[in-house]
């Protein structure tokens, strides 16, 4: 284990990494957001689900920069007399936990399709394909919402745990097309080298041909499809949150925060909104910086 | 020539008869039918009358072809909400959202095209920067934070522009439009913006980079060299050739621009198609799920296809690839 990590400080992606000021910038911004969403319970100055601190004469304060606004609440306090700041970090660990979950998934789902389809060939393959095409052609918010609505008619009393499981396959179901090109080509890449020809005629079963032969080489574009696709995620689960048909509302993520501060909007109460919005642009922009430095520093013929 | 167009039509109705038979499952076995129409507690007699009625007690192809025959008459039966017939639910949202994706699509040409040429033309001048990290913007900005964000500038702070339906409407026979009226025009003006954005920035994008592919080729420089004033080589020489490709992706954002009219909508509560579908997946009402659902993969499939003719019309080199390369 620890060859390993002192390979990957002395390899050529950390050097790059170190080089890339943008690349850097991102990631420490990613890392303080991920810290305060997985820690939120303990860096969060208030508990916002906490029905006995909240106090409704606090309702609806302004920022505390603004006239009005109150040092105890830094970005001010929604409808409920939530401090805002609180419930940032808190929605952005529902974001996360759903967006992290969902490319899990398909990275698991795609992955798998794209190994069978271009080992097996012929009609597994083209069927296989056939299906990636036909769900290319329609935009990935609009499965989404189709597979969302389909959970919600087949369980209409699913509560917490069940509605985030219909969420995540929702998100995911139109994710993993990509990997499971992008794993399929480079198979047939691999599947007709010498190597794997020689580990075929030796008797190595197909199975581990894959995992061992194949596997490792489709990895890097894998993980660059996969950060990105965090990003999309959980800006997909934003907007499905923000329709009112992501979380449940008793977690609220940023989606559900945008949405509620929405109503809002008209009355003045502008930072209800903003701030969650803000937060999200920031995650997904930090995440996709990360992402594009990644794909350049795994990419052989930019070095 | 044929052999493609026949080939592309049976794709289509291939795709077209995968989203009716996902619809069609839909309709059987997400909620009980029956129970939806006689509710919770009616008699064994009447569910199995019902059951004959409907046609549910015959064998499975049979069931698929009247269902499929049905939807070709727009017939998807009640919403199950609403109580009213999903092809009239469907016609009269239509042109709410047809009008304003037109709109979206129209400004983002008109906007993009110039904005594209601008900033391949003045490269590294401050205006064709700004333009650029505007699009940088535009990419990583979801839809409905851009909706808010006009909505809290335009309507909240500086109260000119109206944020929420359709405003006034003139009927022409089925048609409900809004675009006779001053009132229905200053209501577009923000959601159009909106939902525009995403694709004006894709646009110009992809003008910027094909008007410096092609400022680069040898026949540009020919016609430099002819002597031709900036402005013909410009426009009648560089801008036509960019426009194939942009032309094809348009076609091809046609179609997610009604997708995405879904979000727009919401935040504009524009009551279009996509408001609609929005509430039936909230309140999980299959018919309305499925009609939209149908339509949309029908409008999908006809825009790939027509674009797809365009493409082979258009592009000669592509025949002798396709002829020579096999499929």
């Amino acid at each position: 284990m620890t060859t390993a990590v002192q390979r990957f400080f002395d390899g050529d992606v950390w050097h790059s990494f170190r080089s890339t000021p943008l690349a850097m910038a991102a990631a420490a911004v990613a890392l303080v957001l991920a810290f305060c969403a997985l820690f939120a319970g303990w860096v969060a100055p208030h508990n916002p689900f906490d029905l006995a601190t909240l106090e409704l004469a606090d309702a609806r304060l302004p920022p505390a920069w603004i006239d009005g606004g109150s040092a105890k609440y830094l970005l001010g306090t929604d409808d409920q007399g939530r401090d805002i700041l609180s419930a940032l970090m808190y929605g952005a660990r529902i974001s996360l936990l759903v967006g992290v979950a969902s490319v899990l998934l398909s990275v698991v789902v795609g992955v798998g399709l794209g190994l069978l389809s271009g080992f097996a060939g012929g009609s597994i393959d083209a069927f296989i394909m056939r299906v990636c095409d036909v769900m290319l052609s329609f935009p990935s918010i609009l499965i989404a919402l189709l597979i969302d609505g389909v959970g919600r008619a087949l369980f209409p009393n699913a509560h917490d745990t069940l509605a985030f499981a219909v969420l995540v396959f929702a998100i995911a179901l139109p994710g993993w097309v990509q990997y499971a090109r992008t794993v399929r080509g480079s198979t047939l890449v691999e599947r007709n080298k010498e190597y794997v020809q020689a580990a075929r005629v030796t008797g190595v079963s197909s199975l581990r041909i894959m995992r061992k032969h194949v596997l490792p080489n489709v990895l890097g574009p894998v993980l660059v499809l996969a950060t990105i696709q965090v990003a999309t995620a959980i800006l997909t689960e934003a907007t499905l949150s923000f329709l009112g048909v992501g979380v449940p509302p008793t977690r609220p993520s940023l989606g559900t925060l945008i949405r509620v501060g929405n109503d809002f909007l008209f009355s003045g109460e502008w930072w209800i909104t903003i701030f969650p919005g803000l937060m999200l642009v920031l995650i997904a922009l930090s995440v996709n910086l990360l992402g594009d430095w990644l794909r350049d520093a795994l990419n052989p013929r930019l070095r | 020539m044929i052999v493609f167009i026949l080939r592309r039509l049976a794709q289509a109705i291939m795709v077209m008869l995968t989203v009716a038979f996902i619809a069609f499952m839909l309709f059987q076995y997400v909620g009980d039918p029956v129970t939806n129409l006689l509710g919770q507690d009616a008699t064994p007699e009447q569910r199995v009358q019902l059951r004959a009625d409907l046609g549910l007690d015959q064998p499975f192809p049979v069931q698929f072809a009247a269902f499929v025959g049905n939807a070709l008459q727009g017939e998807f039966g009640l919403s199950l909400r609403q109580g009213r017939k999903v092809s009239s639910l469907i016609v009269e949202r239509f042109p709410a959202t047809v009008e304003l994706a037109f709109g979206a699509a129209l400004l983002a040409l008109c906007l993009g095209i110039p904005m594209g040429v601008y900033a391949a033309l003045k490269r590294g001048n401050f205006l064709s920067q700004a333009l650029m990290t505007f699009s940088l913007l535009g990419v990583s900005l979801p839809t409905f934070l851009i909706g808010i964000l006009l909505i809290l500038f335009f309507a909240v702070t500086l109260k000119v522009l109206p944020s929420f339906g359709r405003g006034e409407t003139v009927a022409i026979g089925a048609w409900t439009s809004g675009l006779l009226t001053a009132d229905g025009w200053k209501h577009l003006i923000l959601p159009a913006v909106t939902l525009s954005i995403f694709q004006l920035t894709l646009i110009m994008r992809l003008v910027r980079a094909e008007m410096l592919e092609v400022l680069r080729t040898d026949y540009i420089k020919f016609a430099r060299a002819r002597g031709l004033p900036d402005r013909a080589v410009y426009f009648g020489h560089a801008l036509k050739n960019t426009l194939v490709p942009v032309i094809t992706i348009t076609g091809l954002q046609l179609g997610s621009l009604i997708a995405f009219a879904i979000i727009t909508e919401t935040v504009f509560q524009w009551p279009g198609m996509g408001l609609l579908f929005i509430q039936a997946v909230q309140f999980a009402d299959i018919p309305v799920m499925a009609a939209y659902l149908c339509l949309i993969a029908l409008i999908f499939v006809v825009i790939n296809l027509i674009v797809d003719m365009l493409y082979f019309a258009v592009d000669p080199r592509l025949r002798i690839d396709k002829s020579t390369a096999g499929h």
